[in-house]
């Protein structure tokens, strides 16, 4: 079990949390403007790297609070967590 | 008048020289929203006898416990019948403030004695030894698969507030668990 750094809580185990998935994906400024195709790109197309990526974790469990991590998803390393709004 | 019921109404206590367990029921909860800078947040904590703890995972006792659920979030815990609620408000005023009361969210279980940490070991993967987990400490974690709060007090004692319907499962828990620190043939039915 990976063992998440909350950046309010501490370590904590993974079972206590729900992924979020990639960080810093921005919600389009006018949906609206947005082709089909644009649309779908913002809402099913994400990275998907081999080494370092920034996701967000909700503390489910604890704080309920979200927050990012950089994990590495080659190792599971996970770099600490850091407070968003 | 309907006699009011707790969730563990029909829990038989346990209490043997190591290791005590029973339901603290109808506790006024509190559910409380605020900007900790703000001077509401330092009206509240006069009016409740302590600072709002802003140290997370970290309780006050006063005239009611005070626990850290969140940078902007905390639970207030009173006697039976304690009109926190009204308290708080008065306090608050007109601020941008969030009281809900939520005592029948949760009822609260004591596992008291110098066994308490080891029996909630058995389903708390918390570090529970008291240099890190000592009196004043709280916690929001998983027990036994369920969510808690688990509140640290003097003396090897714990408060675990379980929600309602997860009360009679997480009772049974314990109570299975508890089995290698009781005497023989203690009755841990319910
Ligand atoms: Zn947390």
């Amino acid at each position: 079990m990976l063992l998440i750094p909350c950046p309010w809580c501490g370590p904590r185990d993974e079972a206590e949390f729900h992924y979020g998935g990639q960080a810093h994906v921005a919600y389009p400024e006018n949906p609206a403007a947005l082709s089909d195709e644009e649309w779908a790109r913002y809402l099913f197309f994400r990275d998907n790297p081999k080494g370092r990526f920034a996701e967000r974790w909700n503390h489910t469990a604890g704080c309920r609070r979200w927050f990012n991590a950089v994990r590495n998803t080659a190792t599971n390393e996970i770099e600490a967590g850091e407070v968003t709004a | 008048m309907a006699e009011r019921l707790s969730p563990l109404a029909r829990f038989t206590p346990v209490s043997a020289d190591d290791l005590r367990i029973a339901e603290i029921p109808f506790l006024t909860q509190i559910n409380l929203r605020v900007d900790p800078k703000s001077r509401a947040a330092a009206d509240i904590g006069v009016a409740l006898g302590a600072p709002l703890p802003t140290e997370p995972g970290t309780c006050t006792s006063a005239d009611a416990d005070v626990l850290w659920m969140g940078p902007d979030e905390w639970l207030v815990v009173g006697a039976r019948g304690h009109d926190l609620e009204a308290t708080i408000r008065a306090a608050a005023g007109t601020a941008h403030v969030g009281i809900t009361d939520v005592s029948a969210q949760r009822t609260v279980v004591a596992v008291d004695g110098p066994r308490s940490r080891d029996l909630l070991a058995h389903g708390c993967a918390l570090d529970l030894h008291p240099r890190v987990f000592g009196p004043g400490r709280c916690a929001q974690t998983m027990l036994a698969r369920a969510q808690v709060v688990l509140a640290a007090r003097e003396d090897d004692g714990f408060r675990v507030f379980v929600r309602s319907s997860f009360a009679g499962y997480l009772a049974d828990w314990l109570l299975d668990a508890a089995a290698e620190y009781l005497p023989e043939g203690t009755v841990t039915s319910r």
